[in-house]
């Protein structure tokens, strides 16, 4: 460790004195036009939509000018707040809330269910705890495209609702597995003391190991929100009853009914993924470690 | 450790159940029942037109799937295309992802800002992602994709009709997946760059390697085992496709498009026939199971060598 700390000063010393020389100057600024033509590159389809949902639907189908910025407005918003604004089409808010609930749900559910497990399994000796470990480590190996079919058949007296929605997602052995490999690396001398004095397990649990898990809990409620929200195979088989429909599967249904109004439809795609893009840009660092970490965890 | 009084094993056995229980009762409702179900259904006729309830039909589900000349084909089809997707799919994926993370992996000032935006879309439902793209790959000479390429070909490259052509449209929807996943594997071939100890750096600039041997012999080994995870997960993902295929081609043209998932969710959801659905489901864990059993083996053949 220190010796990795030592060599990257020296890394970033050594820089600092390169950076001076007029070639390495060059370099960086060739490195950030690279960098930002590849991103530009990378954003297109993005910022094509961004665009596209402020102008009229003839000038977004328009070859490259669909990226020109003319005529700007929010007529497309407000048409899409006006269409989804009555009983046949649905109201925009409901789906919103069905998004929000469904996913909610989902996670604070699954941040209870999964970790408590998990932290059974790792620290807790029980009879049959082996054996459930085994069966876990086993489903998380299952995608959850290997059980819709059944599902679906299991569950088709229950469709347009929002139990069906959230109840088979809350407990999740991929959850259990991460929340499991991080209980493990804990320091064991404070639970063991504790348990010694007379700590029952479930108070060790929530005094000492929540407050100890920060980063596993921000993790698995990121990842599994992700999934929650963009949610789409189940609530396609499931859900048709405009009251129930979450997001991603409506700007389905909008895109597929004559006639194709491109402006209206990147305006609802924009709305779609505006709150998620919002906690997304506060927490990118969060984001993007847990992604990092759940892959080498896994 | 060996002076103190140690926990016995079975003493938590009450909080151990308690504290499971929630958690093992939900996976059991509704992932290890599911499952069973469908090995269970696979071997039935069930039909929702059917009054009289399931029948019993032994393997003719899996003969009509496996073997049977009129009824096998399309489903060969749609598991070719699974297994050339992935072809695709995950060596173009994964060489951006590495490339991209290479890139990104310098220390310079705001670079958080350029790799937050190769994350973006994993934040992007799916179902937005193909609709973003269904615009872009407009057949007509108005489509973004086909006015970008008429520009920069100068006229030259006539309008093509990405989804609507039987010999591009897997391609396609290649091109809109890998633009979808490409950040989230970036991520993870960054966190494996850093786990690269400085010092083998160091050592091949000591040993005046140039930028590209340094890459070959010293990044690309690093990342074994990062590349190795990412090539699985890119696999199964690829077996799993199914939400732009409903959206953008509906399995066409001509079964261009067709893959394993989608035509579960149409035998069961379309046509009714959950018996052909759960066999075709039972067959996707199988396959599922013989590559992570591959991974198991590719990965344990590393740590020997290791």
């Amino acid at each position: 460790m220190t010796t990795h700390e030592l060599s990257s000063k020296k890394e970033v010393m050594r820089r600092i004195r390169r950076s001076r020389s007029p070639k390495k100057v060059f370099k960086t600024v060739l490195h950030y036009l690279f960098l930002t033509f590849v991103t530009a590159i990378f954003f297109a389809p993005i910022a094509y939509m961004l665009i596209g949902s402020l102008k009229p639907t003839a000038e977004v189908l328009d070859g490259i000018n669909g990226f020109a910025l003319k005529d700007l407005s929010f007529a497309n918003y407000l048409q899409v707040f006006s269409t989804f604004n009555d009983d046949s089409m649905g109201f925009l808010w409901r789906f919103y809330s069905n998004s929000v609930i469904v996913s909610f749900v989902i996670v604070f559910g699954g941040l209870i269910v999964n970790s408590m497990i998990a932290y059974a399994l790792a620290r807790l000796r029980w009879r049959g705890r082996n054996a459930i470990q085994v069966i876990i480590v086993l489903l998380v190996i299952l995608p959850f495209e290997a059980i819709a079919i059944p599902l679906f058949y299991l569950l088709r007296d229950y469709r347009n609702t929002y139990f069906v929605q959230f109840l088979p997602f809350i407990a999740s052995a991929f959850s259990i597995y991460l929340f499991y490999t991080f209980f493990i690396g804990l320091p064991l001398e404070i639970q063991e003391s504790a348990r010694l004095d007379g700590a029952s397990p479930w108070r060790v649990f929530r005094a000492i190991i929540v407050p100890m898990s920060k980063p596993v809990f921000a993790s698995v409620t990121i990842l599994s929100f992700l999934s929650a929200w963009s949610s789409f195979l189940f609530p396609l088989m499931m859900v048709d009853d405009p009251l129930y429909v979450p997001l991603p599967l409506e700007i389905q249904v909008y895109f597929t009914q004559p006639p194709t109004d491109w402006g209206p439809i990147f305006a609802f795609g924009v709305i779609l993924v505006l709150p998620v893009l919002a906690v997304f840009l506060l927490f990118q660092r969060w984001f993007i470690q847990s992604v990092a970490a759940s892959a080498i965890k896994g | 450790m060996g002076k103190t009084k140690r926990i016995k094993f079975g003493q938590d056995n009450l909080a151990g159940i308690l504290m499971s229980l929630p958690g093992l009762i939900l996976l059991v409702l509704f992932v290890v029942v599911p499952f069973f179900t469908a090995i269970v259904l696979s071997f039935y006729n069930v039909d929702f037109s059917m009054v009289d309830g399931p029948k019993f039909w032994g393997f003719e589900q899996y003969r009509r799937i496996l073997v049977d000349p009129v009824t096998s084909p399309i489903f060969y089809k749609a598991l070719m295309n699974n297994f050339t997707f992935a072809l695709i799919v995950v060596p173009v994926q994964t060489g951006l992802a590495v490339l991209l993370a290479v890139m990104l992996n310098v220390k310079l000032r705001g670079i958080a800002f350029f790799r937050s935006f190769f994350f973006l879309p994993v934040v992007f439902p799916m179902s937005l992602v193909a609709i973003i793209w269904a615009l872009m790959f407009s057949r007509d000479s108005l489509g973004m994709l086909n006015g970008l390429l008429n520009m920069l070909s100068f006229g030259f490259i006539q309008p093509i009709d990405w989804l609507g052509d039987p010999k591009i449209a897997l391609l396609s929807i290649a091109l809109l997946s890998v633009w979808a996943g490409v950040g989230f594997q970036m991520v993870i071939v960054l966190a494996g760059l850093q786990e690269i100890p400085l010092e083998l750096y160091e050592a091949a600039s000591l040993d005046r390697a140039n930028w590209w041997q340094r890459f070959w012999n010293v990044t690309i080994p690093g990342l074994r085992n990062t590349l190795i995870f990412v090539i699985i997960i890119t696999t199964i993902f690829s077996l799993r496709l199914f939400d732009q295929i409903f959206i953008l081609t509906k399995g066409g043209p001509i079964d261009a498009t067709q893959t394993v998932m989608y035509q579960a969710v149409t035998s069961a959801f379309v046509e009714g026939n959950v018996g052909r659905a759960s066999a075709i489901t039972v067959v996707f864990v199988v396959i599922i199971i013989i590559i992570t059993l591959i991974q198991r083996l590719v990965l344990r053949q590393n740590r020997e060598v290791k």
